[in-house]
């Protein structure tokens, strides 16, 4: 196992610094600069702020100094359009609002989707099926887009239970409206896998043999159909809890909740080179660390599986 | 002189509001108008997105100078009427044929932390703003002021020292001018020009405009910044005149999208925000005491690309006055925009201080009229039926622009028979290709940086670098040039735009209002200042 986790965080090396490289070039490919505007700036002018943030180097400079800055002080550089904040200022304000309402979005989307689904599979065909799959295409069908304006119509201007948005330091008020609008689809998509991977255990062969044996359905289900039931389920946990950590642009947009959705969107239509690489990068690393951990609990849930 | 009649006023409101007693409202009256002040005086309103910088000297965003109004004070305000008032100078006289300005600065105003405003610290935040170590995206501010050495600091050819300011004592400002200027005072109510506190600034770098480190002099104090999603201010109790302030609290929520800032402000979350575009009519109806409509100095056209790479049909004058002629912009202005925007025929908007409306020929045609002269101008030029005009016209991708695009090309195609294929580009790929003049017929709006016609005509002289579609006229060149100078610049600004008029290198579509909602209690608002300076410090609750 520890080998295995080795292993994957070194070849996490070269997968960062090829995003590095990519996403630069991609970026500066791009038409236009961070301080292209609509009054263009006066050559004399441009060329002092140039000056200032090391984009008059070659490319193959401003690359190493990043990077090496990176590696060496953990510094991504000042923002290009924020320009009393450093990039790192800014990933770490942006991302204390999007892990603490995709923590809870996740904590929801399991806590709700899994049971629903696991139910739904026992009770295959019934009314708490029928009602459970009701549930979660239903939240399958409503995108998040629609779901936040039909929230705050409902908890905002007619109940006056909740604010509309904002953030305020993360108060609970604030949390509940992105948790549910963020939730929902991720929800559905945990039930429905569920449902599935559990029908499949529950008509296979070492379940009818623990059937036939005359064990309780409910020590089958706990002890032999759960854990490979889980499997399908973990494999997708990884990316969606990326997902949700990294924010949302429709729940940071629509609920001004100041998160990192908006900001990783705003710094490529800013071309604000600087935090777009910051973001990436985090993006990136999160990616690669949560797929691993998903491999570990897989491995952990199937000993079929072994990690070498 | 006038600022000292309004200076006495200020004075007899700031020892009125003395006697009704400070900072606590409840039960107290507005010390001027009599009506009963709220308890709560604090005033939310709502921000487009995240401020770029509360740094003076870096900032180059209108709703970043809102709030720099409110933290800083400059030599010089505005009223509400946009007339230039004193602020930390309380008079100034212009020597030696308008070339030197020295600016007297009253002895009680201090920063927040208690120092007093001295002409020293305007003297280190003019030389900040132009050096080049500061690399200011508005350091082009101090050159377009004509303050001497100017360009040379901005180039880094003479040291930030020798710019023309100077504190000949504490209270003593003076700026040398390389050329008489006759509206330089009115140019130091910018926020590139506000007060910077030199020992903070130099103790916490980038990071001075934290609000745990910021040290300012206007009317509030800095005390809340979380980037994207909300600033707070607060009363200044150091500010010269803060016994006249009455609101006690300013926040700003950023909230991107307009209609769920409505939604906020029918929630009572927000005192101020714009109206999404289409729902004035809707809005006025159901809320006329809260709906407004205001003229802005900000303009909208569309410019033909007239340098080597553009059309060749474009060349000709009768093919760009048929395409203008055949714009119908009372049809923009009140069927797509509707929020009381101005047809357009001149590039200046009317609201423009000092700016009078030439009679330009075409502004006074009916429509129907216009149209016939389109098609005969179209027809004389040599398209027509057999050989239609075609070209591409090129907008930033957003659901207005199409909306205008879409009517005025719908009004080509069905008056002259002209094919506009429309194309959108995602913003600074947009700039970029016009700024390269890599389009035929573009999309452009401008708003004005101060509140005189030049701002907006300087757009149409060759050396300009906003000058996109590079139309070039020696006449207008010349104009522009010795309207810089000269005291009476209204028989060339007219002129200029009668030469626009004739040989048509943009389209004016229309002039910009603004509309916005403003709860019913919040009083005070500059509807009458057509920059829409506003300060805090003149806003006020009334108690429902």
């Amino acid at each position: 196992m520890f080998s295995f986790i080795v292993k994957r965080a070194l070849s996490a090396v070269p997968t960062l610094l090829f995003l590095i490289i990519f996403s630069f070039v991609l970026m500066r490919l791009a038409p236009g600069g961070p301080f292209t505007s609509e009054k263009p700036l006066p050559p004399q002018v441009l060329a002092n702020i140039e000056a200032k943030y090391g984009l008059d180097q070659p490319w193959l400079v401003q690359i190493w100094n990043y990077v090496s800055g990176i590696v060496t002080q953990f510094d991504f550089g000042p923002s290009f359009r924020y320009k009393d904040q450093t990039v790192n200022s800014i990933l770490s304000q942006g991302f204390s609002v999007t892990l603490v309402y995709g923590f809870w979005s996740f904590v929801v989307a399991v806590g709700v989707g899994m049971p629903l689904g696991i139910i739904a599979a026992i009770k295959h065909n019934s009314w708490l099926d029928y009602l459970a799959v009701g549930i979660s295409i239903g939240a399958q069908v409503l995108p998040n887009f629609v779901m936040a304006p039909l929230l705050v119509i409902l908890f905002t201007l007619v109940l006056g239970w909740l604010p509309g948005g904002g953030w305020n330091g993360g108060q609970w008020q604030y949390i509940i409206m992105p948790v549910i609008a963020l939730s929902t689809s991720y929800m559905a998509s945990i039930s429905r896998i569920a449902r599935s991977s559990m029908l499949e255990v529950l008509h296979s062969n070492f379940i009818r043999t623990a059937k036939a044996k005359g064990l309780p359905m409910s020590s089958i289900i706990m002890k032999h159909a759960i854990k490979p039931a889980l499997l399908p389920v973990v494999s997708y946990l990884g990316p969606a809890f990326v997902g949700m950590i990294t924010g949302s642009v429709i729940i940071d947009v629509y609920f001004s909740t100041g998160g990192m959705g908006q900001y990783f969107v705003d710094a490529a239509t800013n071309r604000d080179y600087s935090l777009l690489m910051g973001a990436t990068i985090i993006f990136g690393s999160l990616t690669i660390l949560f797929n691993m951990l998903a491999d570990i609990v897989y491995a952990w849930l199937d000993p079929k599986i072994r990690l070498a | 002189m006038k600022f000292t009649s309004i200076f006495k006023m200020a004075s007899a409101a700031t020892i009125a509001t003395a006697m009704v007693g400070g900072a606590a409202y409840a039960d107290a009256m507005h010390p001027v108008t009599g009506e009963k002040l709220a308890a709560d005086q604090t005033f939310t309103y709502r921000l487009l997105d995240g401020i770029p910088t509360l740094d003076p000297q870096l900032n180059e965003d209108v709703s970043g100078s809102d709030i720099l109004r409110d933290l800083f004070e400059g030599l010089t305000n505005q009223d509400a009427d946009g007339n230039t008032i004193p602020g930390v100078a309380e008079s100034w006289e212009a020597s030696e044929g308008n070339t030197v300005y020295t600016f007297n600065l009253r002895d009680n105003a201090k920063w927040s932390n208690g120092d007093p405003v001295t002409a020293h610290d305007f003297v280190y935040a003019w030389r900040r703003a132009a050096d080049p170590a500061t690399a200011s995206p508005y350091s082009w501010y101090i050159d377009l002021m004509s303050i001497k050495n100017g360009s040379e600091v901005l180039a880094g050819d003479v040291a930030p020292d020798q710019l023309g300011v100077e504190a000949v004592d504490d209270h003593t400002f003076k700026v040398t001018l390389s050329q008489p200027l006759p509206y330089f005072v009115a140019m130091t109510t910018h926020a590139t020009v506000f007060p910077t506190h030199q020992a903070t600034i130099e103790a916490h770098g980038d990071q001075w405009t934290r609000p745990e480190n910021m040290v300012s002099n206007g009317a509030y104090k800095l005390t809340e910044w979380v980037l994207k999603e909300r600033t707070t201010r607060e009363r200044n109790e150091m500010y010269w005149n803060n016994d006249a302030t009455i609101l006690d609290k300013v926040v700003t929520l950023v909230i991107n999208d307009e209609n769920v800032a409505l939604t906020r402000w029918r929630a009572g979350e927000l005192d101020r925000t714009e109206v999404p575009s289409g729902q004035y009519p809707r809005l006025k109806e159901e809320l006329p005491d809260e709906a407004h409509s205001f003229p802005r100095l900000c303009n909208y056209y569309y410019t033909f690309n007239l340098s080597d790479s553009g059309p060749e049909a474009f060349k000709d004058v009768r093919v760009r006055k048929a395409l203008s002629y055949a714009v119908d912009r009372d049809v923009i202005v009140e069927n797509v925009l509707q929020g009381g925007q101005f047809p357009a025929y001149t590039f200046t908007p009317g609201a423009t201080a000092g700016f009078d409306v030439p009679n330009v020929d075409f502004a006074n045609m009916t429509q129907a009229e216009r149209d016939a002269k389109a098609k005969e101008l179209l027809a004389e030029a040599g398209y027509g039926a057999d050989n239609p005009l075609k070209f591409d016209m090129l907008y930033n991708t957003s659901e207005g622009h199409k909306k205008i695009a879409t009517a005025i090309a719908a009004m080509w195609k069905q008056k002259l028979g002209v094919e506009a294929v429309l194309a959108n580009m995602e913003w600074k790929t947009f700039l970029e290709t016009r700024g390269n003049q890599d389009f035929q017929l573009a999309r452009g709006a401008w708003c004005g940086d101060y509140n005189e016609a030049s701002t907006f005509l300087d757009l149409v002289t060759t050396p300009s670098g906003y000058n996109d579609g590079k139309y070039s006229n020696a006449e207008v060149d010349k104009i522009m040039a010795d309207a810089k100078t000269s005291s009476d610049t209204s028989a060339g600004y007219t002129r200029v735009e009668q030469i626009l008029a004739d040989e048509m290198p943009v389209i004016p579509v229309y002039h910009y209002t603004g509309v916005m909602m403003l709860k019913k209690n919040l009083k005070g608002w500059p509807f009458g200042n057509v920059e829409q300076n506003w300060y805090s410090r003149n806003l006020y609750k009334v108690a429902e």
